[in-house]
């Protein structure tokens, strides 16, 4: 699948496409396909997002998992610091990562 | 050298069409290459691109009337030597920034000798007018008579 | 230490409201990223993998306990808690948001600090020897030559859009403690044999994907000089780099590419006729700097016995406290290097209680070092002890400076958008490795610096063992390289071979460590056997 991803404008946090809006979480981001270029020069007029750009993905049973392991660090956050990724109480999480 | 940084009420309302900081009348032909310019004895106007050699125009400066000096980016900064060291070479005509000019540098131009802006895009005149007007003080000295700090403390 | 006058203060309050109306305008969408950026960037703000990320300068490494509770507050009411010492002396915050950047240097200003110039294509901030004003073998106090130094190079208008970022750093003493000829700009303060001061000036190093080592351009530059020569520098290169390629912009290439002589020869006549301008800043502003930093008021008549009965404390003297210039006083080094810890970062209420020590047992003063440690600088060897107390309740003490667990890190992949690996992990495991005092005591000095990309912020090229992450087919793969320094005796790293995984690169440093334990001489640092023996019998060792 094709995924747009950004940070965005005002606070930095990485975001997710996910169709209509932009998420927090990289399971809602949807396969933004053909439409992936288009959707992000409308995006970046409204200066909702920052820097975006298209990734490949998969879905898998776990959800969406980009393909680079630099987009899946960006998903979750530091793999040193599990205390301030979105899953702070998933000891596993770090092996989605790796 | 150069005037003081703030632009003139007729300076802004033109700004859409360019700034100029100077009550000469400016020169009417066509700036010519360098290369040009170095040939035509008649030409007074000469158009400087960036990692072009100013110093081959030293010895012809007193037929000059206007120097443009291209930015081909704005993250291009060879320009801002082009221009103080036309000044430093004593150059009094004008120097015109043209190209990918933005606001965030036209305070850093005029400090190295620019007199007058013909950005690619038009340039906000409130935005400019801010920029020109910001910094009271300098540390450093350039080609404009801004006197810089270490000078104002010890008088 | 240095304070602003009105002129310094008028000069950061004015870039912070310069900074709000940028971002302002960005959010408004009047301007684009490709604008904003090199405006964030020459205010110290990176678009990071998980945020915004606000690199804060400390000039020449030296902070007082305001600046530094401030740093603390930031990080507590901007950040998530924590900071995290860079390079360069600096600290950096990595969840910033841009909405807020323009606030928080509002609250830097307040304290006489700043982001300027602390990223992008600019004269970066200026980096002095951690222990100056305090060693003992220094000529003399090289910060107000520093300060100058930021004065001039804060918002020059001909290089404001430098080709590459530009880096300096000064000392004055004839041990190197801050990497000098890994400098785009080095000074070495001397003396000529009429006994006036001047400056040994280095040229063209940097690290980054093509290293060089800076070349002493100037045996003896008069210190009155300094402001024509260094314009004399910036405009050889500003004029003559090259600009189609981003990678080959830094100052070294071009001194590579003319070839030192000539590059040489164009600086000097620059500074031919920047002298005729008169231009130089004059002998009393750097009276006026240098007043601040007169030394501090050290108590007479003190002793320099310290009592060591306990073990503990013995050793942490033994490791981090380091000769003062002043009878009864020492050096105190703090390590940011717990086992197991990110190197380099520090909790708010770390910086607190360094704060509160710097305040009660150091004249006010506290420094940050490239190897991304503290230092108390004017410890009095009788507080030593109430002082090592308070950093072991901090978690503050460890005793490893410039041992193998003392490692230099950048963030890497777990934050860095530019890295092709995780460099934090490695350092960990490696410090996890060697974690044993006496196993590490037993090494001696052998310094370990991991980048994870070629941009080198790790100083890989620098280590004695480097380690440089890369990306191997979208898998992280980590380099081995020997034969580094970051000191006086400045050499570059060589490639020993073929990359490891993340565990491989722990098990080669080790295979390395033991080799070297095996051929060493009696009392021989790791590099001086590496430098004696050749990288062959550690390739040896560490492919078989």
């Amino acid at each position: 699948m094709r995924i747009i991803t950004g940070n965005d404008l005002k606070t930095g946090a990485v975001t997710w496409w996910t169709g209509y809006d932009w998420s927090l979480h990289v399971e809602d981001a949807v396969d933004a396909g053909a439409d992936a270029e288009a959707v992000m020069a409308r995006e970046v007029a409204t200066c909702r997002v920052n820097g975006p750009y298209i990734i490949d993905g998969e879905k898998t049973a776990d959800g969406v998992r980009p393909a680079h392991i630099k987009d899946r660090i960006r998903a979750l956050g530091p793999t040193v610091r599990p205390d301030l990724t979105l899953k702070p109480a998933d000891p596993e999480a770090r092996e989605w990562v790796i | 050298m150069a005037e003081s940084g703030n632009p003139t009420p007729a300076a802004t309302e033109q700004f859409s069409a360019g700034l100029r900081f100077r009550d000469d009348v400016a020169a009417d032909e066509p700036a010519v290459s360098l290369d040009a310019f170095l040939e035509q004895e008649e030409a007074d106007s000469v158009r400087i691109e960036a990692g072009e050699d100013v110093t081959v125009l030293f010895p012809h400066l007193s037929r000059v009337r206007l120097i443009e000096v291209d930015f081909p980016k704005f993250r291009d900064g060879r320009g801002f030597s082009t221009a103080r060291m036309l000044r430093e070479a004593g150059y009094t005509g004008e120097i015109k920034a043209t190209g990918d000019v933005l606001v965030d540098l036209i305070f850093f131009m005029r400090r190295c000798g620019f007199d007058s802006f013909a950005p690619d895009k038009p340039i906000d005149p409130s935005d400019a007018e801010a920029a020109l007007t910001r910094w009271d003080n300098v540390y450093v000295p350039a080609a404009d008579d801004r006197v810089p700090i270490w000078k104002l403390r010890h008088g | 230490m240095y304070r602003y006058d009105k002129y310094d203060q008028a000069m950061v309050d004015t870039r912070v409201e310069e900074f709000r109306d940028q971002v302002r305008r960005r959010i408004e969408g009047k301007m684009d990223d490709d604008q904003f950026k090199p405006l964030r960037l020459k205010n110290g703000l990176y678009l990071q993998l998980h945020a915004y990320m606000l690199r804060v300068a400390v000039p020449y490494g030296t902070l007082n306990s305001a600046q530094m509770r401030t740093l603390a507050m930031i990080a507590r009411k901007y950040d998530r808690g924590y900071g995290h010492f860079t390079t360069r002396q600096n600290i950096q915050y990595n969840w910033i948001k841009l909405a807020e950047a323009p606030d928080i240097l509002a609250d830097l200003a307040k304290v006489e600090m700043h982001a300027i110039q602390t990223s992008g294509e600019s004269i970066r901030n200026i980096s002095s020897d951690q222990y100056a004003g305090a060693a003992a073998d220094e000529l003399i106090d090289p910060r107000p030559w520093a300060e100058m130094l930021r004065q001039m190079t804060t918002f020059m208008p001909e290089f404001s859009y430098l080709p590459r970022k530009f880096k300096i750093a000064i000392i004055a003493s004839a041990e190197d403690r801050i990497a000098l000829r890994w400098h785009d700009f080095a000074l070495r303060i001397v003396q000529n044999t009429a006994g006036e001061l001047g400056f040994e000036v280095f040229a063209g190093g940097g690290m980054g994907r093509t290293p060089f080592i800076a070349y002493c351009i100037r045996e003896f530059l008069p210190t009155t000089q300094i402001f024509s020569y260094l314009q004399a520098v910036l405009r050889v290169w500003n004029r003559h780099a090259r600009r189609d390629n981003i990678h080959k912009q830094r100052m070294k290439i071009l001194v590579h590419d003319l070839g030192q002589e000539e590059f040489t020869a164009q600086v000097e006549e620059a500074f031919e006729h920047f002298l005729s301008l008169g231009e130089d800043f004059p002998p009393a502003e750097y009276d006026r700097i240098a007043a601040y930093f007169a030394p501090p008021a050290f108590e007479q008549g003190l002793s320099d016995e310290i009592d060591l009965s306990d073990p503990a404390f013995a050793r942490w003297v033994e490791r981090q406290v380091v000769a003062h210039k002043a009878p009864g006083y020492a050096i105190a080094n703090i390590s940011l290097k717990p086992v197991g810890g990110i190197p380099g970062d520090i909790t708010a209420e770390q910086m607190e209680l360094v704060a509160d020590l710097a305040e009660r047992f150091s004249f006010d003063e506290l420094r940050s070092t490239h190897a991304q440690n503290l230092v108390l600088p004017h410890v009095k060897k009788a507080d030593l002890y109430t002082v090592w107390q308070a950093l072991v309740s901090a978690g503050l003490a460890d005793a490893n400076l410039d041992l193998i667990s003392d490692l230099i890190a950048c963030p890497g992949l777990d934050y860095c958008s530019l890295a092709n690996a995780r460099s934090i992990p490695v350092a960990q495991k490696i410090a996890e490795r060697f974690a044993d005092p006496a196993r590490q005591a037993d090494l001696g000095e052998l310094k370990i610096k991991i980048s994870g990309c070629i941009n080198a912020c790790g100083h890989h090229h620098a280590g004695n063992i480097g380690i440089l992450g890369v990306d191997r087919k979208g898998s992280e793969s980590y380099q081995l390289l020997l034969g580094g320094s970051g000191d006086e005796d400045t050499t570059q790293a060589k490639i020993a071979g073929p990359g490891f995984d993340e565990d491989g690169i722990v098990d080669a440093v080790e295979r390395a460590v033991e080799h070297y334990r095996a051929v060493r001489s009696p009392n021989e640092r790791f590099i001086d056997t590496y430098r004696r023996v050749g990288m062959d019998g550690f390739k040896e060792a560490i492919y078989g």
